[in-house]
């Protein structure tokens, strides 16, 4: 039996795949794909092979910066990205972590300038393989488990 | 290149730190100078700190500059809602430099991001006060004549000491040897301890005052060690007094041993130390005023002889 595809093909933009299923609506927000009008598919729950079941997203006409996408890493650091042009898959990438991370994760300490004050926050990562972020303002430290990401942004 | 701020002691290098303590002699030697004449300094203490705040203030008298801010926030417009950020473009409109205290953490590195003026942070939250810090440098240096490979024996709370984990840091360029004394509940955080293991600073850990802890040591570091701090009172009644230090316990000790505590005192060290002359703490927060003086002087780019 051929496979069947799960999500529709993609004439030209870019796939996301292998993104964990309970982490997909979080890339959606840290992607910002509301705010888009290029046509996207969002697959969820599918059958992995690899993840059991994984989430995919297509985004027709869409080629995201390197720095703009690496930040999906924070939830998804094994995604793999297909750069789709004329129906062929002319890339495949995978993302990592960036050295300073803006505006997506929310500080945890309520004192922090950036939890009271209309300012982006701001992290350095100071441990990329187990994924510590330290608030470039207050500098406390955030494990991975800790994570909260900005509402709304 | 010079720091633009100076917000955490991380700011300053082994240079920096050095030439900071250099000009500080100078004004020890001589405060009163006109090197401020006309200028204008703001001091926004949106967080009462009287001590610190006379300290700055005195350092700037003395140097002919001028004061503009205020003492607590009952008397700015954040109380109307305004903005750190609007605050800080206004007052750096009005001034040379801005020496500010803080109640929220990294607020100071946001101001000096969005201030065209240098700021120097006078205390944010529990985060950094490097002027402290400074002032404790200054005052090993001058009492040790070096700051390399001093033996450092720190007292008192070492959990939530914010001068304690940034002298640990601004003597890390030193090779300096640390005994961090407290009480269980107080002792060093496993941070501050991997910190010193990444930068290979030998430390010993000790939970009881021990006599040998201070007659190794150069420098005896004092802190407070404060009731509010514990989850148990009981836990607090047992140590309060184990970590008090009495002269009778300075007999021992070297002879350039000097006794440091960053103020205010209660009841950790007992009055008749006052007496001793290895006890240095009023010195010390003496020092202050010529070590904010010379790092004032370093942001603004002025020429001290």
């Amino acid at each position: 039996m051929g496979k069947e595809l799960q999500v529709a093909a993609l004439k030209s933009g870019t796939a996301i795949d292998h993104i964990p299923s309970e982490h997909l609506f979080k890339v959606v927000s840290i992607l910002r794909l509301q705010d888009l009008d290029n046509r996207i598919t969002i697959g969820n729950n599918l059958d992995s092979q690899k993840m059991n079941t994984k989430g995919i997203i297509k985004i027709s006409d869409k080629f995201f910066e390197e720095d703009e996408i690496n930040r999906i890493a924070l939830v998804a650091p094994k995604v793999i990205l297909n750069i789709i042009k004329n129906y062929e898959v002319i890339e495949k990438k995978s993302v990592t972590l960036p050295d300073v991370i803006r505006g997506i994760v929310k500080c945890n300490n309520p004192k922090c300038i950036t939890n009271n004050e209309p300012m982006k926050t701001r992290f350095d990562v100071v441990d990329k393989d187990h994924v510590t972020l330290q608030c470039h303002y207050c500098e406390i430290k955030i494990n991975k488990e800790d994570i909260i990401l900005n509402k709304g942004k | 290149m010079k720091p633009k701020s100076l917000v955490n002691i991380n700011d300053y290098d082994k240079n920096d730190i050095m030439r900071i303590i250099e000009t500080a002699s100078k004004f020890k030697n001589n405060p009163n100078r006109s090197l401020l004449k006309g200028k204008v300094c703001g001091t926004l203490f949106f967080e009462p700190s009287t001590r610190t705040r006379l300290s700055f203030e005195t350092a700037i008298n003395r140097l002919e500059g001028r004061i503009v801010g205020f003492s607590d926030t009952a008397t700015s417009s954040a109380t109307k809602g305004e903005s750190l950020k609007d605050t800080i473009m206004m007052v750096s409109n009005y001034t040379d430099i801005i020496i500010m205290r803080h109640h929220l953490e990294g607020s100071a590195r946001y101001a000096s991001e969005v201030s065209p003026v240098p700021i120097i942070n006078a205390g944010d939250g529990s985060n950094q006060h490097p002027t402290q810090t400074m002032l404790d440098i200054f005052s090993i240096y001058e009492t040790q004549k070096t700051l390399e490979g001093l033996t450092i024996t720190i007292v008192g709370d070492l959990k939530y000491g914010r001068a304690v984990h940034s002298l640990i840091e601004g003597l890390a360029h030193f090779n300096p040897t640390f005994n961090f004394v407290a009480p269980e509940e107080l002792k060093m955080p496993e941070k501050h301890k991997v910190y010193c293991d990444k930068k290979s600073i030998k430390y010993r850990e000790f939970s009881t005052f021990s006599r040998e802890s201070i007659n190794e040591a150069d420098i005896l570091y004092m802190t407070r060690v404060q009731r509010e701090r514990f989850t148990d009172l009981m836990e607090y009644e047992k140590v309060k007094n184990v970590y008090t230090l009495k002269n009778d316990m300075l007999k021992n000790s070297r002879d350039n041993l000097k006794v440091l505590h960053p103020l205010p005192r209660v009841k950790e060290i007992d009055q008749d130390v006052d007496e001793n002359p290895k006890a240095y703490y009023f010195e010390q927060a003496r020092n202050g005023i010529y070590t904010r003086q010379a790092v004032i002087c370093d942001l603004l780019g002025i020429d001290v002889n």
